[in-house]
C-alpha cells in the first residue's frame, strides 16, 4: 500500500487554532484533516468544507417511514383483511396517525444513523489511523498531507510560528482509514470572502 | 494547556453574558475535565458501589422469581379482581415511562432551547431514560399472561390467517410509541457516547479497556467532518425526538382516554400526563443526579445551579399537574354527569371514601409539596432537594394508582363492585423487581460509562466555565468591525 507523508501539527487552544488554519490556506498547504476533542464550531466553514446533507436524508427517511406506515395499514385494513370494528370505516385516517408518526421518527433517526456510520465509515471493530492520541483529550490536531515538493522543515516552522505546541512528522498507509476530505477544500483564494 | 485571554485579542469565539451562573465550577482546563469525568471509570468501585449494586442485583432476583410465579402459575398471582384489571400493573407501567421523559426531555427539548446547563446532566439523564423504558416495557409484557405469545402484538404476515392486529388501538399505538421512543433514545445516547468512549480509549492504560472502549468507540477520531455530521445527526435527532417525548405520554394516556370509564375519558389527558411525566421523570434526574455528583464528586460539573434549574421545571410541571387536577375535578362537577361526578366526588375527593387516602396522597405530594419550590434557598438545598424529589414520585405513583383503581373499583354494577384491593407479594415484588433492574443498570453505567457528556462539557467551557466568565466582557466593548476582522473565516 502506498504510503503518505504527512506534518501534524498541534494546538492547544481553538482561538489559535482559527488563525492558523487561515495562515495554512492562505499559503497553499492542503489540510488534510483537524481532530479535535470537541466540536469546533466555524471550524468546517474556516477549512472550506461543504455543509453535510446528512439531514436531507434524514428528510428522505422520514417520508419514507410514513408512506411505509399508511400504505401498510391502508392495504392491511382496506385490502388484505377488512375488519368490521364497531362498524367504524375500514381507513380511519386520523387513528392512524399516532403509528404513521412513530414510523416516521423511527425510520428517520435509524435511517441516520447508519447513514452516518456508513459516511463516517464507523462501527464496531473499525480501526482508524491516529495521528495523536490527545486529540481526543485537549489537543487540536492538524493534519497537512506532504506532496513532493513540500519542505517538511519549512512546513514545521511554520506551522510553530503560527502557534503550534507540538509538531511533528508521521508517515501512514493511505486508504479509506484516512479519510477524504481533504478533497472537498477549494483553494482559499477561489473563496468568495464572507464576513 | 489553554489558558483563556493569555492574549487580550483572542477572545473565545462564543459569548455568554456574565450574568449567567457558570456551568462549570473551579479552575478547569480541557484535560482537567477529562481527568475529572472520566477518572472514576479508570478507578476501583468504592465499597458503597459494591453495596449498592449487590442491593440492586438482590431486587433483581427477587423481581425474577416474582415473574416466574407469575408467568407459571398465571395472572392469579396477582390480586387484580373482576373490576379492576389493571391493578399495580399498569400503574407501574405509567410510572416508568413517565420517568423516562426527562432524558429525551433534558437532551432534546433543552437543545433546541438552547439551555447550555442540560449538559452536565443529559448523559446520565438519557441513560435513565432508557433504563426506565426497559422496566416499563415488562409490565405490559408479563400483563399479558402468556407472555410466550407477546410477539402477537407485531404486524407480520403470519400463518394465523394472515390475522393482522387493530392498528386503530391505543394499546398498539403503544407498542409502536414505546418501542420507537426507546430505540430512539437509545441511538441518541449512543452517537453521543462515541466521543467520550474514544477519549476513554486513547487514554486507556490497560489492554483489555483499550480493546472494549475501542470496540464501543466505533473508531471515532475526531475528524472535524465527522463533528459536522455528528452535530446535524444530534440537532436531527433533537428535532425529531421533541414531538416524539411528547407523543409517547400523549399515546400512553389514550389507552385512558378513549375508553369510556368515569375519570378516564376526559380530553385534559394528553398534556396533563406529559407534564406529570416531566415532573416525575426531573424528580428521578434529581434523586440520581445528587447522589452521582456526590459519589463520583462531580460537584464542579452539576453544580447548584443545574440542580436550581431543574427544580425550576419540578415546580413549573408540578403546578401544571395541580391545575390538570383541579381541571378535572371541576370538569366533573360543572358537567352533571352522575358516574363522573361518582368517581370524582366520591372515589376520589371524598376522604372517607376507601381510596379516598391515595387521592389526598397524591394532592399533598404532587401540587403542595412542590410549592416549596419558589423559594429560592430552598431550590438551592441539596438535601432538601432529595427528598423532594423523592416525594414526587411517591406522589406521582399515586396519581397512576388513583386513576386506575379509583375509575374501576366502582363500576356501573354495584354487585361486581370489589372488595379491597391490595396487591399480592409478588406484584411487589415485580415492582421492586424493576428497581432492581433499573439501579443495576445504573450502577453499572455510573461505573463504566462517562456519566457526562465530556466533549458538551468542553465545548461549554469556555463560555461557562468560573474561570473563563470574567475574560468574556472585552468582546463587547469590541467594534463589531474589528470583531469582524479578529474572527470571520
Amino acid at each position: 500500500m502506498a504510503l503518505k507523508r504527512f506534518v501534524v501539527g498541534c494546538f492547544d487552544d481553538e482561538d489559535v487554532l482559527f488563525p492558523a488554519v487561515k495562515k495554512v490556506r492562505n499559503a497553499g498547504y492542503k489540510i488534510h484533516d483537524i481532530y479535535t476533542p470537541f466540536p469546533v464550531h466555524g471550524l468546517d466553514h474556516a477549512m472550506g468544507l461543504r455543509e453535510t446533507s446528512l439531514h436531507t436524508a434524514g428528510f428522505i427517511y422520514g417520508i419514507t417511514g410514513t408512506t411505509t406506515a399508511l400504505a401498510s395499514m391502508g392495504w392491511i385494513f382496506t385490502r388484505d383483511w377488512p375488519m368490521n370494528i364497531g362498524g367504524k370505516p375500514n381507513f380511519p385516517l386520523p387513528a392512524f396517525i399516532p403509528i404513521t408518526f412513530e414510523l416516521t421518527v423511527l425510520f428517520a433517526a435509524v435511517g441516520m444513523v447508519i447513514t452516518f456510520l456508513y459516511i463516517c465509515q464507523m462501527g464496531p471493530f473499525v480501526k482508524k489511523h491516529h495521528f495523536h492520541p490527545r486529540a481526543t483529550d485537549d489537543l487540536f490536531v492538524m493534519v497537512i498531507e506532504c506532496n513532493e515538493r513540500t519542505n517538511v522543515n519549512d512546513l514545521k516552522g511554520f506551522l510553530q510560528s503560527a502557534g503550534a505546541v507540538e509538531v511533528d512528522y508521521q508517515v501512514a498507509e493511505s486508504g479509506w482509514w484516512l479519510g477524504r476530505y481533504d478533497q472537498e477544500q477549494k483553494l482559499y483564494a477561489e473563496e468568495p470572502a464572507v464576513v | 494547556m489553554a489558558v483563556a485571554g493569555s492574549k487580550p485579542n483572542q477572545m473565545h469565539l462564543k459569548y455568554e453574558s456574565q450574568i449567567r451562573e457558570p456551568l462549570v465550577d473551579g479552575n478547569k482546563t480541557y484535560h482537567q475535565v477529562t481527568e475529572d469525568i472520566i477518572r472514576p471509570i479508570e478507578a476501583k468501585p468504592s465499597t458503597l458501589w459494591y453495596v449498592g449494586f449487590f442491593i440492586s442485583v438482590s431486587l433483581l432476583m427477587f423481581g425474577v422469581y416474582s415473574v416466574y410465579r407469575e408467568v407459571t402459575y398465571g395472572i392469579g398471582e396477582w390480586n387484580l379482581n373482576k373490576t379492576i384489571g389493571w391493578g399495580w400493573d399498569i400503574t407501574n407501567f405509567v410510572w416508568w415511562v413517565g420517568i423516562g421523559h426527562a432524558g429525551t426531555l433534558i437532551s432534546a427539548i433543552l437543545l433546541l432551547f438552547r439551555q447550555g446547563w442540560r449538559t452536565g446532566v443529559n448523559r446520565a439523564a438519557e441513560a435513565m431514560t432508557i433504563f426506565a423504558v426497559m422496566c416499563a416495557g415488562q409490565f405490559p409484557i408479563f400483563h399479558m399472561g402468556r407472555v410466550w405469545m407477546a410477539f402477537f402484538v407485531l404486524p407480520y404476515p403470519n400463518t394465523r390467517g394472515p390475522l393482522w392486529v387493530n392498528f386503530a388501538s391505543p394499546l398498539l399505538w403503544d407498542v409502536f410509541a414505546i418501542s420507537t421512543y426507546f430505540t430512539v433514545s437509545l441511538l441518541f445516547w449512543y452517537s453521543g457516547l462515541l466521543p467520550d468512549f474514544a477519549t476513554v480509549r486513547d487514554r486507556a492504560k490497560t489492554k483489555l479497556r483499550k480493546l472494549l472502549y475501542g470496540i464501543a468507540a466505533f473508531g471515532w477520531n475526531g475528524s472535524t467532518k465527522h463533528w459536522q455530521r455528528h452535530e446535524s445527526l444530534s440537532l436531527v435527532l433533537a428535532g425529531l425526538s421533541t414531538p416524539l417525548v411528547l407523543s409517547v405520554h400523549t399515546i400512553v394516556s389514550f389507552d385512558f382516554a378513549t375508553s369510556v370509564i368515569p375519570g378516564w375519558h376526559t380530553t385534559i389527558f394528553p398534556p396533563y400526563f406529559v407534564a406529570g411525566a416531566v415532573f416525575s421523570g426531573f424528580a428521578m434526574v434529581q434523586t440520581l443526579m445528587i447522589i452521582v455528583r456526590h459519589v463520583l464528586n462531580l460537584k464542579d460539573y452539576i453544580t447548584l445551579g443545574h440542580i436550581e434549574a431543574m427544580n425550576k421545571v419540578i415546580v413549573l410541571t408540578g403546578s401544571i399537574v395541580g391545575v390538570a387536577y383541579l381541571t378535572e375535578l371541576f370538569v366533573a362537577w360543572y358537567g352533571r354527569n352522575d358516574y363522573e361526578w361518582y368517581t370524582f366526588g366520591y372515589s376520589r375527593a371524598n376522604p372517607l371514601s376507601p381510596y379516598g387516602w391515595s387521592y389526598w396522597s397524591m394532592m399533598f405530594c404532587n401540587v403542595v409539596s412542590p410549592q416549596l419550590f419558589w423559594s429560592r434557598k430552598l431550590r438551592r438545598n441539596v438535601w432538601f432537594t432529595f427528598f423532594m424529589s423523592v416525594i414526587v414520585n411517591i406522589g406521582m405513583w399515586f396519581e397512576r394508582f388513583v386513576i386506575i383503581v379509583t375509575s374501576l373499583y366502582r363500576d356501573y354494577l354495584p354487585s361486581s363492585w370489589s372488595t379491597y384491593y391490595s396487591p399480592t407479594i409478588w406484584e411487589i415484588g415485580f415492582y421492586l423487581g424493576t428497581f432492581g433492574l433499573f439501579f443495576t443498570c445504573f450502577f453499572l453505567f455510573a461505573k463504566y460509562f462517562p456519566v457526562i457528556a465530556v466533549a458538551e462539557i468542553k465545548y461549554v467551557l469556555k463560555t461557562s466555565g468560573e474561570n473563563y466568565k470574567d475574560k468574556m466582557g472585552k468582546i463587547e466593548e469590541q467594534k463589531p468591525e474589528d470583531f469582524a476582522r479578529d474572527y470571520a473565516h
